[in-house]
């Protein structure tokens, strides 16, 4: 089943004295697959919580529709079935952890020792178990991004929809938050999240959405969306004489020397397969071949860059 | 149930908010403020206390349903609550209702410590406390359940501040509004007739409510006036939350 679909989904918004029609998200057709983790991505005011807020229903579309799990976005009832992590961590922040989790739990109607139950598990998860009973107001920011998550997941959803999960934390809570969208992965749910920090996308996510100006304008997984794209080949290699130096440099001028390591960067299979005789011929030892493809934020960069001069 | 949850911490960030103790604190001030000016009246005692303390109840009441209530829908949406709690099978209305609620609740506790004070007040120079002060403090309630509905209507489409003022405003033109009208049906001119009319019929009434000096004078108040003003009330807050609930429906947060 398609976990997310929107089908033409537009929105405008008035701003200012004068009400000036400002489009925040244009003509979206978007799909998530169930099961997969898909990342939502594109620079600071693409849309990206437009989307998500019109998916939880804290905005409505100007036009367009949208499906979760096969259900219109416009009954209520299939919230049962989201956790929602919003941008930013702000929550009631005079409840304890305990009292924090437990409200929400109300919020699906689940009973007491349902609820319960459950708050051990994502305490747990989360790891702030050992700060249950403190209130919000003394959480560091990692701990509230912890926090928020084990609110999106009392209901046990099918599909998470997590906004910039990763912003404004240091890497050991990034790492933190990481490991458990994967563990979310392998227990089977739909992950949706939209982020700006590209690396933590690659890292995760199945396949990814690039919206930019409220256009979507590319989806697909990661290879197919990098790969096609670069054409460079990183060569590593040890022990070579100093003459074969200049031979590479007939092929290529990115060479890079550090201590007994060389590192090669050539543009194309033939001028890899030219270095790779060099190093052959003259007894040098291979280290690692590794056929370099673009990162993301450089395909984005050259996509925001192209977007700006049409 | 869903209304509950979101009554009760409604009410619980009530209570873990220090601007009212401190609002408690000086009613309570008031309260027992009035022994000091009820000795500088000569046998009128009694009456200054039952007077001062009705009026504090009023007034602190008022301050607590506009300092707390109108904070209320707006800091959820400013400080971004709600979209966890709207992202929940949780309906809009149901978020208004319970908030709305929770804050009823809060006052009901606060009248109630004010009233306590009031009544062993009144229990130490009296020696009795009559029925007809409880009277009084019902239909104060009634007033702040209906100030608290016009604080909810405002503060769901409108900044704190203005929030603030325009319920201030309702308050004070709602306890003109008879006088208001009287002089509209003795105007001339149709302009003033229609517009008195229509601010005396839209705003609450609120000196259906207002029966302190009547009981501090031992004037009867019948339980029919006293039930028609509870039924004014009940009427008027179901129209202004209901008003409420359709706008709150229509915005987005954004």
């Amino acid at each position: 089943m398609i976990a997310v679909k929107t089908q033409g989904l537009s929105k405008e918004f008035r701003t200012g004295f004068t009400m000036k029609k400002v489009s925040a998200l244009h003509n979206l057709n978007l799909e998530v697959e169930e099961g997969e983790i898909f990342g939502y991505i594109g620079p600071n005011g693409a849309g990206k919580t437009t989307t998500l807020k019109i998916l939880t229903g804290l905005i409505y579309p100007t036009s367009g529709n949208a499906w979760i799990l096969g259900r219109d976005i416009r009954d209520v009832a299939i919230k049962k079935d989201i956790g929602f992590l919003p941008e930013g961590p702000y929550f009631y922040d005079y409840l304890t952890a305990k009292e924090f989790l437990y409200f929400y739990g109300q919020l699906f109607g689940m009973r007491k020792r349902e609820i319960e139950e459950k708050m051990d598990e994502l305490l747990n998860l989360v790891g702030l178990r050992h700060v249950k009973d403190i209130q919000l107001r003394r959480f560091s920011k990692g701990m509230l991004q912890r926090i928020g998550i084990a609110q999106a997941l009392i209901n046990d959803p099918k599909l998470l929809l997590l906004d910039e999960p990763m912003s404004g934390l240091d890497p050991i809570g990034r790492a933190k938050i990481k490991e458990i969208i994967l563990q979310l992965k392998e227990d089977g749910k739909t992950i949706l999240f939209s982020s700006h920090i590209l690396s933590d996308v690659e890292m995760l996510c199945d396949r990814v959405g690039i919206l930019t100006n409220g256009k979507l304008t590319d989806v697909g997984s990661l290879d197919s969306l990098l790969i096609p794209e670069v054409k460079s080949i990183e060569i590593v290699t040890s022990h070579m004489e100093e003459n074969t130096i200049e031979e590479i440099k007939t092929i290529t001028e990115k060479i890079t020397l550090r201590d007994e390591k060389m590192l090669i960067m050539v543009d194309s299979e033939e001028n890899k397969e030219r270095v790779l005789r060099i190093i052959n011929r003259n007894n040098g030892r291979l280290i690692s071949l590794t056929p370099g493809r673009k990162t993301l934020e450089e395909y984005l960069v050259e996509k925001l860059n192209r977007g700006v001069a049409l | 149930m869903k209304i509950r949850a979101i009554m009760v911490n409604t009410f619980r960030e009530a209570i873990r908010d220090k601007v009212l103790y401190s609002l408690l604190f000086f009613a309570l001030l008031m309260i027992g403020g009035s022994i000091l000016l009820g000795r500088l009246t000569i046998g009128e005692n009694i009456k200054i206390i039952k007077d001062m303390g009705l009026a504090s109840i009023s007034i602190f009441g008022l301050l607590i349903a506009i300092f707390v209530g109108i904070g209320l829908v707006y800091k959820e949406i400013d400080k971004k609550t709600i979209y966890t709690v709207i992202a929940k099978p949780v309906h809009r209305y149901q978020f208004l209702l319970g908030k709305y609620l929770g804050l009823i609740l809060t006052l009901l506790v606060e009248v109630s410590i004010m009233s306590a004070g009031l009544l062993l007040l009144v229990l130490f120079y009296e020696g009795y406390i009559e029925l007809s002060i409880l009277k009084a403090i019902l239909l104060i309630f009634f007033e702040l359940m209906t100030i608290t509905a016009v604080a909810i209507l405002f503060s769901s489409f409108s900044t704190p501040i203005l929030s603030g003022l325009f319920t201030l405003a309702v308050y004070i033109v709602g306890h003109l509004s008879r006088d208001l009208l009287a002089f509209g049906v003795e105007s001339e001119s149709a302009m003033i007739k229609y517009s008195t009319a229509f601010i005396y019929y839209s705003l609450p009434n609120l000196d259906n409510f207002n029966i302190k000096g009547k009981i501090v004078h031992q004037v009867l108040v019948s339980w029919e006036y006293l039930s028609f003003a509870m039924l004014y009330g009940v009427l008027y807050i179901s129209i202004i939350l209901l008003l409420s609930m359709v706008i709150f429906q229509r915005r987005d947060f954004k």
